[in-house]
Order: structure tokens, then C-alpha cells, then sequence
């Protein structure tokens, strides 16, 4: 599904990806963990389209297509998904008028009849329950005045709501109480599917509890370090990152 | 030294100011020799300082519209979701019987000035008789020399009308170029409220100058909603002079829209002289074209405990202007006056220009005041946020515009009204032709 081959990415004359190589199949959940600033982030804004991210190395294949070439919002009609470490604010603009034009958009895009007001808040109705979001969110401003557990879970609804195939989530954990973790967790399960895929990227491996990765990467410096089962986790936890780096150094040595 | 904009107003007035109240005959007397010494104010004019009026100087107007009622009107045109409550209708400067609907409503006195003058003109002495000294009020000037019809809308005391009135100002096709008054007078006596719409409309490609001077007081405890909706042609002048006086307790809510016109200036004077009297208002101006706008607040508290909250938006494209200058004067003796002032600006092309200018002057003591001005871009965050979810660049800067316009009518409780202004909006603002959903959904 998503094919990542040395990947070099600079932000403002910058080196902060470095040959990144990556795989993600259907079905299959891939953690990505990393001390701060090893990239993390850059790879979720690089793969969603953000502006200032210059490539100067490598290819992002996303089902057969080349995903650098397509703008933020093919790539959404694609099926990708960036649920954001910080989600944006957007006084005046209804919530809920915002996801039905959001969601027809992408299906005008890929051909599909766009949802009425009736079917559109049915499928709300019933992505709303997962998460246990309130209703009164909907008829709210994007994301205004939301608490940060509020925000996360919004992102997480936005994801259910637009069902993509690839939903990469921007250290989703950050900032919440284990409470709305376990509600963010079950969000992300309840869509498990074998023709989605995930890429979590995370700070602590507390969310892989609630979220289990097929797959666990280290990235450091720019570029994936190792790479391994749920257990990898479990070691970082117990060692840290610079457990990594003194391994690093012992196998060049 | 009058212009040549002045000239065909000026030559034979004389003869058209005469009425049969002595008064009346001295006051457009007054006006008409102010402007003939005066003139149009030149270059240096501070007023006038974004809004040059060399051009309109070089313009010629035929002065009012001899066939103002009979011209046909498409119906279309007069229309606004959610509005059905009685109607005052001016067509060129006149007003329109066949077009106004005028039920009988206990309390409530909705007329034309032509037919007031000639029943009772002395009852409208305060409101006609008052002189305009400045001479940067050159159209104030112009309208009391001139004017002759416009509404007159008296609420008695204690009386809350219940529909929504609809004042229409239609600006209809000829085959020159026409310049009409209108004097609109609305009084609301103590304890009594109206709802009010002040709509402006008119039909494509005319390019007449239009010139409303309002007059509102607001007594004791009384209170108007008024939303002002302007949405004439992109081809037509307008200039708006809207005088306000609240006394103890009396309230104003306003909202208005600024859409249309090639050329276009708003005075809104409003005094609040009464104590604890409340001014809220909201406000946008929404550019594209070739428009020029230039809308000019001038708050003024002379009374203890007064309250002003004022947020105003501004959006420019193209190669469009516009001028927002807000004034709060808290004169000595208004003390524990609350003034309040935001104007926030959105430039959506490089050939846009918005000028902004908040001015806060206090005389007063225990007094509260705040103001800010900015001018900005859309935020490239909340534009990529909205993209990755599949909206494209001009659906999301769409939203994201009409969003921060809404601020001006979020608050407008008419629903079908609201969807309009949204509408209107859209229409107006740069890409939005493919807007694939204007309908909403509400949850």
C-alpha cells in the first residue's frame, strides 16, 4: 500500500529525514517511535502534503501511484488520513457542515455520489457512539474551545467518519489521561480492517498497549535505526532511546 | 466654490426647496447655501482623506428620476428569505405604494416623508430642521437641501412591534445616470422595539449615485434590531449617513453588510447620550472588483455608564479598497463608560488594500476601552488542515473567508435570513462558483 524508499526531506535548509525506507502492507499496523526531533512528525506532514517540505531524495508510492505529485486534498481523496498532534482551530466554522463538505468532496473526487443531509447523519450518528463524543461537538466550531482529550477524540471521529485507507496518527497519545487514551484506542481498533492500514507514530510506547503494532520502527537521526516486533517497545521502554545508539555504535564498531 | 458634481443641484434648487413650512423652505435654504460656499471638501479634507471625490466630481448626475414611479421592478429583486413582515419600498428616490405592503399595526406608523410633509411636516421639525456645519458632511448637506421622500417609521411608546420590517432602497435602470435622495426617519418612543431591515438593492449595470441620510432616535428604554443589508450593483455609488441619538437605558443592535456598490461610504454617527444606553455592533465589508468602500464610525459617549462593543470585519480582492476608521469619544462627565473596538481585515490579493484606523479619544474617568486592528492572510495552517481532509485550496479558502465574515450575522436568530447572508456572501467572495455545498446540514 504505502512504499517509502530513501526518503530525504530538508525544512528551511535543513536535513531532517535522511533516507527513510519504510513498507506498510493492508491490514497491518506499523508503530513509529523516536526520541524528539528525530523526524517523527516530518514524516506525517510529508506524507499528508504540508507546504515547506522540500524532497530532495527519494519516492513515496502509495497504491501505485507516486504520492509526492498529488496535492493535500487528492491525497485525502486517495485515502490518506493525518489525524494531527496539534489539530487546528477554525472559529465559524461549523463542525458538522465542515466534515459533510470534507466527506462529499473526497467522494465527489473519486467518482462516488456525494451523502444527503439524512444518510450523512446517520453514518454520524453511529461514529459518534464509538468514540462516546457528545453531540453538542457537532454543533460547534472546528475544533474551538475543545478540551485536548476533545480535540484527539475529534481527530479520531474525523478518521471514522472518512473511513481512509491509510490513517497515519501524529502522536495522537500526547496530552491525554489514560481515560482517552483507552477511547482513542478503541476508535482506531473499532477500524482495524484488513484493507486499512496504520501508521502510529509515538513518543511512548504506552499507546501500543491499547494499540497493537504488527510492526515497531526506531527512527533516529533522520532515518529508521531498527526495526522489529510489539516487543521492541517494550525494550525502548525499558532502556530508552539511547539504548539505541550505544547499539548502534557496537554493531559499526 | 461648488464642483461640477454640485453644479446640477445647485442651478435651479431655489425653486425645488420651497415648502409650504417656512422652516422647511429655511433649513434647505441653509443647506443649499452651505454647499454653494463650501463646495465639495477638497484633497486635504482628513474625512475624506481614503475616499478621494475628484472622481465623482468629474461625474454628471441628472438630479432625481421624473419617472421614479412608474418604472417596473422585477419582484425578484425585492425580495429576502425570511423577510414578510410589511414593506417600504423606494424606487430612484420615490416611494412606491404599489410595491410596499403597509398592514395596520397598533403602535406602529410606517409612511413615506412625501405624504408626512404634506399632512403634518411639523411633526417632523427636529429630525429636518437640523443643520450639518461640517463641511465634510457634504452629502448630509445635500440631502436636506434636496430630499423629499424616504421612510418614516414611528414606534409609540411602550408598543414592541412583533414582524420584521423591511425597508427596500431599489436603484432602477435608466437611460442616464441619476442622482436620488432619500431621508429616512425612525423614532422609538420610550419602552417601545422594532425589528428592522435596511435593504439595498438594485438592478445591474445602472450606475446612479444614491444618497440615504438616516436619522434614529431611540428613547428611554427603547430598543431597535436593525440589519443592514447592502448589496446594490457593482456599477452604482452610494453614500449613507446613518445619525443615531439613544437616550437613558435605550438600546442599538446593528449588523450590517456591506456587498455591493462601485463606490460606497458609510457615516454611522452614533451618540450615545443617555446613561446606560448600549450600542452593539457588527459589521463586514466584503470586496472584489474595482469596489471601494469606505465605512467611518463615530461613537460619541456623553452619558454615564454607556456601553459601545463594536467588531467589524473586512475582506478585499482584487484590486479592490477598503476603509474602515473607527472613532470612540467618551466625552468628560460620561464616566464608567465601556468602549469597546475590534476590526480585523483579511487582504486576498496582493492589489487588494484595506486601511484600518481606530481611534480612541477619553475625557472620562472609571472608563473601560479596548480597540485593535489588524490586517492579515488567511492562516496557512487552518487552510492545510482543511485541504487534508479533502476540501481543495479554493473550497477551503472559501470556508475559511465566509467563516470569518460570519462573525458579523452569526448572531442574527432568523434562520432562513442567516442562509442568505451566507449565500450572499459566497457570491460575493473570490472562487466560490464551485462551492459544492452551500446547504447545512444541522445535526
Amino acid at each position: 500500500m504505502l512504499k517509502i524508499e530513501n526518503l530525504h526531506v530538508r525544512i528551511a535548509g535543513k536535513d531532517i529525514l535522511t533516507g527513510l525506507d519504510l513498507e506498510v502492507k493492508a491490514g497491518e499496523v506499523h508503530a513509529i517511535m523516536g526520541p524528539n526531533g528525530a523526524g517523527k512528525s516530518t514524516l506525517g506532514n510529508v506524507l499528508a502534503g504540508r507546504e515547506g517540505y522540500e524532497v530532495t531524495q527519494g519516492s513515496i508510492e502509495f497504491n501505485g501511484k507516486n504520492l509526492l505529485e498529488l496535492e493535500p486534498e487528492e491525497r485525502a481523496a486517495e485515502g490518506v488520513f493525518l489525524a494531527f498532534q496539534y489539530p487546528v482551530e477554525i472559529p465559524g466554522v461549523n463542525n458538522t457542515y465542515f466534515l459533510r463538505a470534507a466527506l462529499n468532496a473526497q467522494r465527489k473526487r473519486r467518482g462516488e455520489k456525494e451523502l444527503d443531509s439524512m444518510q450523512f447523519l446517520k453514518r454520524v450518528r453511529e461514529k459518534l457512539a464509538v468514540l462516546h463524543l457528545k453531540d453538542e461537538l457537532l454543533h460547534r466550531a472546528v475544533n474551538e474551545g475543545f478540551s485536548g482529550g476533545e480535540k484527539k477524540r475529534n481527530e479520531i471521529f474525523q478518521m471514522a467518519l472518512l473511513e481512509p485507507k491509510l490513517a497515519v496518527l501524529d502522536e495522537t497519545d500526547s496530552g491525554l489521561d489514560i481515560d482517552a487514551m483507552k477511547l482513542v484506542a478503541d476508535g482506531v481498533n473499532a477500524m482495524r480492517d484488513p484493507s486499512r492500514a496504520f501508521v502510529v507514530i509515538t513518543h511512548y510506547q504506552r499507546l501500543l498497549d491499547y494499540i497493537v503494532p504488527d510492526f515497531v520502527h526506531v527512527l533516529a537521526d533522520g532515518h529508521i535505526v531498527e526495526s522489529g516486533d510489539k516487543s521492541l517497545a517494550l525494550k525502548l521502554e525499558e532502556h530508552g532511546y539511547s539504548w539505541i545508539a550505544e547499539r548502534k555504535l557496537v554493531g559499526a564498531a | 466654490m461648488a464642483g461640477g458634481f454640485l453644479e446640477p443641484f445647485l442651478a435651479d434648487a431655489g425653486q425645488a426647496s420651497r415648502s409650504q413650512a417656512a422652516w422647511l423652505t429655511e433649513a434647505r435654504t441653509n443647506a443649499l447655501q452651505q454647499l454653494a460656499r463650501d463646495g465639495m471638501p477638497g484633497p486635504r479634507s482628513e474625512a475624506w482623506k481614503y475616499s478621494s471625490l475628484r472622481a465623482l466630481g468629474q461625474r454628471q448626475y441628472q438630479r432625481g428620476d421624473a419617472e421614479a414611479n412608474s418604472r417596473a421592478i422585477d419582484k425578484q429583486l425585492l425580495a429576502l428569505p425570511g423577510v414578510d413582515g410589511p414593506r417600504l419600498v423606494f424606487v430612484n428616490g420615490a416611494f412606491r405604494a404599489d410595491l410596499s405592503t403597509t398592514r395596520t399595526i397598533k403602535g406602529l406608523q410606517l409612511t413615506a416623508l412625501s405624504s408626512v410633509l404634506e399632512s403634518d411636516p411639523d411633526s417632523l421639525q427636529p429630525f429636518l430642521s437640523r443643520s450639518f456645519d461640517d463641511p465634510a458632511h457634504v452629502f448630509a448637506r445635500l440631502n436636506s437641501a434636496l430630499a423629499s421622500d424616504g421612510p418614516v417609521i414611528r414606534v409609540a411608546a411602550g408598543v414592541a412591534v412583533e414582524p420584521l420590517v423591511h425597508l427596500i432602497f431599489v436603484g432602477a435602470a435608466a437611460s442616464t445616470s441619476l442622482a436620488w435622495q432619500l431621508r429616512s426617519i425612525i423614532e422609538i418612543a420610550e419602552g417601545g422595539s422594532l425589528r428592522l431591515v435596511e435593504h439595498h438593492v438594485g438592478e445591474a449595470g445602472q450606475s446612479h449615485f444614491g444618497n440615504v441620510l438616516s436619522q434614529i432616535a431611540v428613547r428611554a428604554n427603547a430598543r431597535l434590531d436593525l440589519l443592514q443589508v447592502q448589496n446594490s450593483p457593482e456599477t452604482a455609488s452610494l453614500t449613507r449617513r446613518t445619525d443615531v441619538v439613544l437616550d437613558a437605558d435605550a438600546h442599538l443592535e446593528l449588523r450590517s453588510i456591506e456587498a455591493g456598490a462601485q463606490w460606497m461610504r458609510h457615516d454611522l454617527v452614533v451618540n450615545l447620550s443617555g446613561d446606560r444606553s448600549r450600542f452593539v455592533s457588527r459589521g463586514v465589508f466584503a470586496l472584489r472588483g474595482r469596489q471601494h468602500a469606505d465605512t467611518r464610525l463615530d461613537v460619541r459617549h456623553s452619558a454615564r455608564d454607556s456601553a459601545c462593543d463594536i467588531l467589524w470585519r473586512g475582506v478585499a480582492d482584487q484590486r479592490s479598497r477598503g476603509i474602515f476608521h473607527g472613532a470612540i469619544t467618551v466625552e468628560p462627565g460620561a464616566d464608567g463608560s465601556d468602549a469597546l473596538l475590534s476590526n480585523k481585515n483579511l487582504l486576498l490579493s496582493a492589489q487588494a488594500e484595506i486601511d484600518t484606523q481606530p481611534v480612541l479619544e477619553i475625557y472620562a474617568d472609571e472608563v473601560k476601552a479596548a480597540h485593535g486592528a489588524t490586517v492579515g492572510q488567511l492562516d496557512e495552517h487552518a487552510l492545510f488542515y482543511l485541504r487534508t481532509r479533502g476540501l481543495s485550496a479554493d473550497e477551503a479558502r472559501s470556508l475559511l473567508t465566509l467563516a470569518f465574515c460570519r462573525v458579523a450575522f452569526d448572531s442574527v436568530e432568523n434562520e432562513a435570513l442567516r442562509e442568505h447572508l451566507d449565500v450572499l456572501l459566497l457570491e460575493r467572495l473570490p472562487s466560490m462558483e464551485q462551492e459544492p455545498t452551500t446547504d447545512k446540514a444541522s445535526a
